[in-house]
């Protein structure tokens, strides 16, 4: 549809906290188990906090976003961070015109 | 594929929505309620239930998914209706009370928390319906409480009903009276108009206009906290700069508000209406226009620059809006509720900013005298004074303004009354202990003025 949101099924996951071992492995073991494909990580600081962001394809995800979002959100609470996802609309609206 | 955006870009997006409270401030959906005109009011009252709950029923289940897949949060789901005084008018009898009641419990079922459009638009005189629909306004606000309620007393076209506004002064009295127990909290659902908008997603002086379609989709964007930090950054910064700064901050808030104005639309199959650019403060720390202002250099709101301040940042935040969105409407501009903002709330108790202020304010921005407390013994031809004095603002200036004000019952200057939620609390605010009553009493029409003769 002309100017809808999303065309692409891809997602951002951000990991907000404390840096420690096994972040990433944990992360993409939600991601792999889903079948979704990382696209790209990197990393940065947001304020004193370690800041991890990835990209990931759901194209041929097989679980729904919500249940992805949901177990990532599980994760981070687990792990003491703040795991989230959010569709790449967002960003595209966002900063680009 | 490498990542399209930069992690800088990102953590900008999550700092804006985690720390700055960047929010949706609300998804309107405005429905047209002309088809439930009947000579029976209670068939009416059951039209006008059956259609919002038909219409409305997917309203917040969508509005929590888009909040979900995209991670902005989405503060209110609520929806407005044509002006019931249209509605109701083909009907017998001279009490819309129970078509108020109606709305209610469509609200409480579709799980909206304020339903706007309990409204009638006399700016040029008062018809039969709108007549009845005005007497009604205290008891339906008073027995119900999701109902918002609106008058339009003028437009720079048609000039000032001052029969109207007499009425309002005296309504809005008694809507404070029937709601005493609550410190007059009714008058908080009653907003009383001068050009009125028809597609205002705002509560509570949303209705769905006459040239409106069936239904539509309206979103009112929000950031006061994500301009403010953009503000004090840059301490140094000249006006040009500013404005700049501004700009671009409207800009990615309003990019929120159009792409969850395009899901909205497309997941419940609505024409998508138009974007609010307003600038809404909430209570929260971190959610007030007032900080902003004090951002640019004042060292509170309410001292000699304020006005200057808040014409700056209603203009930059509506030119970097516009160019975000394909449709831009409602009242788009900054509000200055005073009990709706905890820095404006800090201001009046300190006695920083009065009324008069306030209403030199109102010249620059949306909306108006907005969530005022003021003593419980003022008379209703002073609350009338106050609101023609708006609205003659409204009219000579070709915009929107609005008085929401609350005598609130036996509180005196200096009392502060709560009224919870996003509703706030207010110091009671001194006027001017002088009257108006002769002036409000000579009835008739203030004359449209030059502006008005555009054509």
């Amino acid at each position: 549809m002309a100017g809808m949101p999303s065309s692409h099924n891809r997602i951002i996951v951000t990991v907000i906290g404390q840096d420690q071992v096994g972040i990433i492995a944990a992360v993409s073991a939600v991601l792999a188990e889903a079948h979704a494909n990382i696209v790209d990580i990197s990393q940065t600081t947001l304020q004193e906090f370690f800041a991890m962001i990835m990209m990931a394809d759901l194209e041929h995800a097989t679980q729904p976003f919500a249940e992805i979002k949901q177990r990532l959100n599980a994760k981070g609470e687990e792990m003491g961070l703040r795991i989230d996802a959010q569709h790449e609309a967002v960003f595209n609206y966002m900063h680009r015109v | 594929m490498p990542m399209q955006f930069s992690a800088q870009e990102i953590i900008e997006t999550i700092r804006m929505v985690q720390m700055e409270n960047l929010d949706i401030r609300t998804i309107t959906m405005g429905i047209s309620l002309r088809d439930c005109a009947h000579p029976d009011l209670q068939v009416v009252a059951d039209k006008v239930y059956e259609k919002i709950c038909r219409l409305g029923s997917r309203l917040v289940p969508v509005g929590d998914e888009i909040e979900r897949d995209y991670g902005i949060p989405i503060i209110n789901k609520r929806i407005s209706v044509t002006p019931i005084a249209l509605v109701a008018e083909s009907a017998a009898g001279d009490d819309y009370v129970a078509v108020a009641r109606a709305m209610d419990r469509a609200a409480t079922e579709v799980g909206v928390n304020f339903i706007g459009g309990f409204s009638a638009l006399v700016h040029k005189g008062t018809t039969t319906g709108d007549r009845a629909l005005l007497s009604s306004i205290p008891e339906a606000l008073a027995t119900t409480e999701r109902v918002c309620a609106s008058v339009n007393v003028g437009t720079t076209r048609a000039g000032i009903n001052m029969d109207a506004v007499a009425r309002l002064g005296e309504i809005v009295c008694e809507t404070a009276a029937r709601t005493a127990a609550r410190d007059g909290i009714g008058c908080a659902k009653l907003v009383v108009f001068c050009n009125a908008v028809d597609d205002n997603p705002f509560m509570a002086g949303a209705f769905h206009g006459i040239g409106e379609p069936e239904c539509v989709i309206n979103v009112g964007v929000s950031g006061p906290g994500v301009v403010c930090m953009a503000v004090k950054k840059e301490p140094d910064a000249d006006f040009g700069e500013l404005a700049s700064i501004i700009k671009r901050t409207a800009f990615k808030v309003t990019r929120m508000g159009e792409l969850v104005g395009r899901a909205a639309s497309q997941k419940l199959a609505v024409p998508f209406g138009i974007v609010d650019l307003s600038l809404a403060p909430t209570p929260a720390q971190g959610d007030s226009v007032a900080r902003i202002l004090e951002a640019m250099g004042l060292e509170r709101v309410g001292t000699h620059g304020s006005t200057a301040a808040l014409a700056l940042l209603n203009d930059a935040v509506k030119k970097g809006g516009a160019m975000a969105s394909s449709y831009v409407g409602g009242l788009s501009g900054a509000f200055i509720p005073v009990s709706e903002d905890e820095g404006m709330i800090e201001a009046a108790t300190m006695g920083a900013i009065g009324i008069d202020k306030l209403e030199a304010m109102t010249c620059v921005c949306s909306v108006g005298l907005d969530m005022i407390a003021v003593p419980g013994d003022t008379p209703a031809t002073t609350i009338a004074a106050i609101i023609a004095d708006e609205a003659a603002i409204g009219m000579i200036n070709a915009k929107t303004t609005a008085v929401r004000i609350i005598p609130a019952p036996g509180r005196k200057v200096g009392d502060v009354v709560e009224f919870g939620g996003l509703l706030g609390k207010a110091p009671v605010m001194a006027l001017h202990p002088w009257s108006s009553a002769a002036f409000v009493r000579r009835g008739g029409r203030i004359p449209a003025p030059l502006q008005g003769l555009g054509n």
